[in-house]
Order: C-alpha cells, then sequence, then structure tokens
C-alpha cells in the first residue's frame, strides 16, 4: 500500500491524477482461508483489519454479496457519539470513540470525522430527568457529558425553536461535545484498503447461501461463487442476521426493521452540529455538502426491503419542522432505507455461537455506524481469542437465557 | 405506506394499525417446567424470515381487534389475512 499524504497529492497532480493505484484488489476466492467474515459493511471490514492488526490473522477474507459499505454503512446518518445510559454499553461505545479519534490517522485514510458535537433534547419534566441521570452516568464512566439549557441551545444553534409555546417545547439537552459526524463511505473504504495491505481478501459480489458444518463445527461456507473452507467464520451482516443464523439451525432474537433517512438539497450552512430528539424521532445534521442529513424513527413491521412507509417519513419530518420552522421549505432530494437487525434490549450481540467456530455481531439496530471500530475490534478479539474481550462479554448471545439484558432502551432506542 | 385488509373493516391505510410481531407464538402452559433457554426461546428468539410471514396486527385506530396477516417482508405484498381464531 503506497501511502497517502500531503506529497503523495502533488506527485499525482503532477501526472493529472492517472497514476493512483487500486486502493484494493478484487481477488479470487483461495480453497481456504483461518477465517471468513461474512459481510463487507463498515464492521465486517473493521473486523478483518483488526483480526490483522491486532491478531496477526492475515488469512482472512471478506465476503460481500453487493459492494463494500453499500448495505446499512451507506445508509446511515453517520452520527458518532458514545452517551450510553449503562456501563457496559458505554464502556463499549468510548471504546470505539477513541479509536475514533485516531482512525484517519491509523488507517492513512481521511474519515472526515468531525467532532462537532451531539445535542439530545429533552422535551418534557422527564426527559430531563432522564438527561441528568444519564449525562451523570456518563461522566462517572469518564465520558464527556454536560447538561445545556434552552438558552445556550438557542445561541448554539439560532434557527432551533426553543420558544415556550412550541409544539414539542425545548426544556434542554445533554450535549457530548466529543461526538460529532463521520463520512460513513470513506469509513469502510478506509477500512478496506488498510486491511487488504495486511493481505485481507475483500471479494464482492458473492453472497454466503450455506454455512458448512460437521460435528457441531463450522468448515467453511457455500456461496455464489463455490465453496470456500475456513476454520472460523464471524458473521456480521446486520438486516441479515436470522437469515444467515437459519442456515445453522440457530435462533437470534433479533427481528429486522426497515429505518429511513433523507436528505435535502444543499443550503448554505446553517447547522454545525448534530441535533437528536428521541421524544419526536428524529435527528438532524449537516453534511459537508450542505444537504441536511435526517433519519426518521424505525417502521413498526419487519421488513428487508431497504424502503419503508411514508408516514414514518412525515412523522420525522413534522418533528424537524415544528423544532426547525426554517426548515419549512426546503426540498427533499433522496430519500432511502436500511434494513436494521433490532434485539430486545436495543445492544448488539457479539458472541460466540452453539456451533464451535461460527460467531456473531448482530443486533446493533438503528445505532451501530458509530460502533464501527470498537464493534470489529471487539469481534476480532472475540474471533482470534475464540473468548470475549471483557468489553463485549457482556453482550453474549445467553444473556437472554440468563437474563442479564443490558436495558438501553431509554437511552438508545430511537435516536441514533 | 402498506393498505391492509382488516377481516372486519375492510382495506385500510397502515396508519389506522398497529403492529403485533410474529404470529401463532402461544403463551406455553406451564413455564416453570421450561429450562432458561426454553424460556428465552419463547420470550426473545424470533423467525425474522426474508419471505412470507405470518404476523399479527391490531386495528388500533378502528374496531380495535387483533387480527392474523400472511405478508411477505422482502416485497410486502400481503397475500392475505383473517381472524385471529381462524385458519386462514
Amino acid at each position: 500500500m503506497k501511502k497517502y499524504s500531503a506529497f503523495s497529492l502533488l506527485r499525482h497532480a503532477a501526472s493529472y491524477n492517472r497514476n493512483w493505484e487500486q486502493a484494493w484488489r478484487s481477488p479470487q476466492p483461495k480453497r481456504k482461508y483461518d477465517v471468513i467474515i461474512v459481510g463487507g459493511g463498515g464492521h465486517g471490514l473493521a473486523t478483518a483489519y483488526y483480526l490483522a492488526k491486532e491478531h496477526g490473522i492475515r488469512n482472512v477474507a471478506v465476503l460481500e454479496k453487493g459492494w463494500i459499505g453499500g448495505g446499512n454503512t451507506g445508509r446511515n446518518t453517520t452520527i458518532v457519539r458514545s452517551n450510553y445510559l449503562w456501563t457496559e454499553a458505554s464502556l463499549l461505545y468510548e471504546k470505539s470513540m477513541k479509536l475514533w479519534e485516531g482512525l484517519s490517522q491509523d488507517l492513512n485514510y481521511n474519515v472526515m470525522f468531525s467532532q462537532r458535537g451531539v445535542y439530545n433534547l429533552g422535551h418534557s419534566l422527564q426527559d430531563m430527568r432522564d438527561i441528568e441521570r444519564r449525562v451523570s452516568a456518563n461522566r462517572l464512566n469518564g465520558i464527556d457529558a454536560e447538561i445545556v439549557g434552552p438558552e445556550e441551545i438557542k445561541a448554539a444553534i439560532p434557527c432551533i425553536n426553543t420558544s415556550k409555546d412550541a409544539r414539542y417545547p425545548i426544556l434542554g439537552a445533554s450535549l457530548q461535545r466529543r461526538a460529532g459526524v463521520a463520512r460513513h463511505d470513506a469509513v469502510a473504504w478506509g477500512f478496506a484498503r488498510a486491511a487488504d495491505a495486511y493481505g485481507v481478501d475483500i471479494i464482492q459480489q458473492c453472497e454466503v447461501t450455506g454455512l458448512n458444518r460437521s460435528g457441531g463445527r463450522i468448515t467453511g461456507v457455500q456461496t455464489t461463487r463455490g465453496s470456500i473452507e475456513a476454520d472460523k467464520v464471524g458473521a456480521v451482516v446486520a438486516g441479515n442476521a436470522s437469515v444467515l443464523a437459519s442456515m445453522a439451525e440457530l435462533r437470534l432474537p433479533i427481528e429486522s426493521h426497515p429505518l429511513q433517512a433523507f436528505v435535502s438539497e444543499p443550503l448554505k450552512p446553517v447547522l454545525d452540529t448534530v441535533v437528536m430528539s428521541g421524544a419526536v424521532h428524529g435527528y438532524v445534521s449537516q453534511s459537508d455538502k450542505g444537504e441536511l442529513v435526517i433519519g426518521a424513527g424505525i417502521d413498526s413491521y419487519t421488513g428487508y426491503g431497504q424502503r419503508g412507509s411514508f408516514q414514518t417519513i412525515e412523522h420525522a419530518m413534522q418533528a424537524m419542522i415544528e423544532l426547525f420552522p426554517s426548515f419549512s421549505r426546503v426540498r427533499m432530494l433522496r430519500l432511502w432505507g436500511g434494513i436494521v437487525d433490532v434485539s430486545p434490549d436495543a445492544c448488539p450481540i457479539i458472541s460466540k455461537t452453539p456451533v464451535e467456530g461460527l460467531y456473531f455481531n448482530c443486533g446493533w439496530g438503528t445505532g451501530g455506524f458509530k460502533a464501527t471500530p470498537g464493534s470489529g475490534w471487539a469481534f476480532a478479539h472475540t474471533i482470534a481469542q475464540n473468548d470475549p474481550h471483557e468489553l463485549n462479554a457482556p453482550f453474549d448471545l445467553r444473556r437472554f437465557s440468563s437474563g442479564a439484558l443490558i436495558d438501553e432502551h431509554g437511552a438508545a432506542a430511537v435516536a441514533h | 405506506m402498506l393498505l391492509i385488509k382488516c377481516p372486519w373493516c375492510g382495506e385500510r391505510d397502515e396508519s389506522e394499525f398497529s403492529y403485533g410481531g410474529e404470529g401463532g407464538l402461544s403463551r406455553p402452559e406451564n413455564p416453570d417446567a421450561l429450562s432458561d433457554e426454553q424460556w428465552a426461546d419463547y420470550l426473545f428468539m424470533r423467525k425474522n424470515p426474508r419471505g412470507q410471514h405470518h404476523e399479527l396486527w391490531n386495528h388500533a385506530r378502528g374496531c380495535r381487534r387483533w387480527f392474523n396477516v400472511e405478508r411477505d417482508t422482502e416485497t410486502y405484498g400481503i397475500a392475505s389475512s383473517y381472524p385471529i381464531n381462524s385458519k386462514q
């Protein structure tokens, strides 16, 4: 891998940018790998990267049925934060946040991580009590968090409606200043390029159609490009987790729902931070191109269609216009849906399974993007050591029978 | 938006309904006799199929009755809907 730098930009400019090398190879699948990662989204690519980097396992393939980063990695609203309520969750997301803070340097790829702050609005007395509790919990866990009042919010975000007679009055917010956004495509590309440099094979348009097992152990996968042997298989397929699990006769506590988001026409700078409201099911930031990026809540029904119902969009839009009256005449350009894998406690599953050598990383629901590096880091550890790291040990599949759920619905359910 | 046929009221917009998740789940007769794994299977584990799905809906802003729906989770096409205590 040739290093990207200011110098390389200048050098390639001199040759009219015609000689950039490919960022990653497109190899033919080998007969056998030490580890196969199913799913070439951010989490899968990060897993492969940390397997190679932290654990020296480089005979790895990432199998992607479409193109890398074409699923939920390219469909989220790019928000990164770590202000979760419970210690287990906040430590995992904070690990991710720490990795984000050095990620562009680590990958030698600009992921455009911008720590512009995230406001979580409170609209009622109970919202504010919950915010106080969450902010206090965050601080006890060493995560930056503060409470701001309506005046401070108005000063920081002049276009927001903080009047007392608003449909959703703003009583205050929690603010995490280290939180922000990153460019989601660059995250997939950066991990792909860095993993490829370690020798990881990234194989696109290769759909897994079956999991080969023998005597309770995984032996490989069947794909649309033939059978591939593997000692270990890690599945990171978000909304399709249940489909893949059923190939090994496993049942997961997952329901797949459509989650929609949309962007507006580009505007001049109007919002230099991220505003989220769990109570009204909406969140908004402004991209570097000037588009308002707005996310809705999930559609109520399960679905794999990567699209949802208009009423859900209308609901999010109504809330946005109430919060930001000046957005009412902005036109929306594009709208899309992703399939999110929602778990009963709104927390992920990063775990071994009853099938030896088969690992699952799923259940991130509506909030997986922020966890991309931390999820890959913890999953790589779990696969390499055949044992979870202490950070992801609480996120075992067995918590649903032991009862040790990590109930993040209050802090995380909707607003991501 | 889905157009859902309530067996009692006919076709209505999705916004009149609430989703009830996977259908055909019945509470075990004697939960005390179950292992933790069996109880977790009833409580949390779901088929979540890609394709035909038997599910429950409630006509919450209408007659308020529960009923069964057979829906394709990939195309969202609804094959049939029928009352709660009947077989298709």
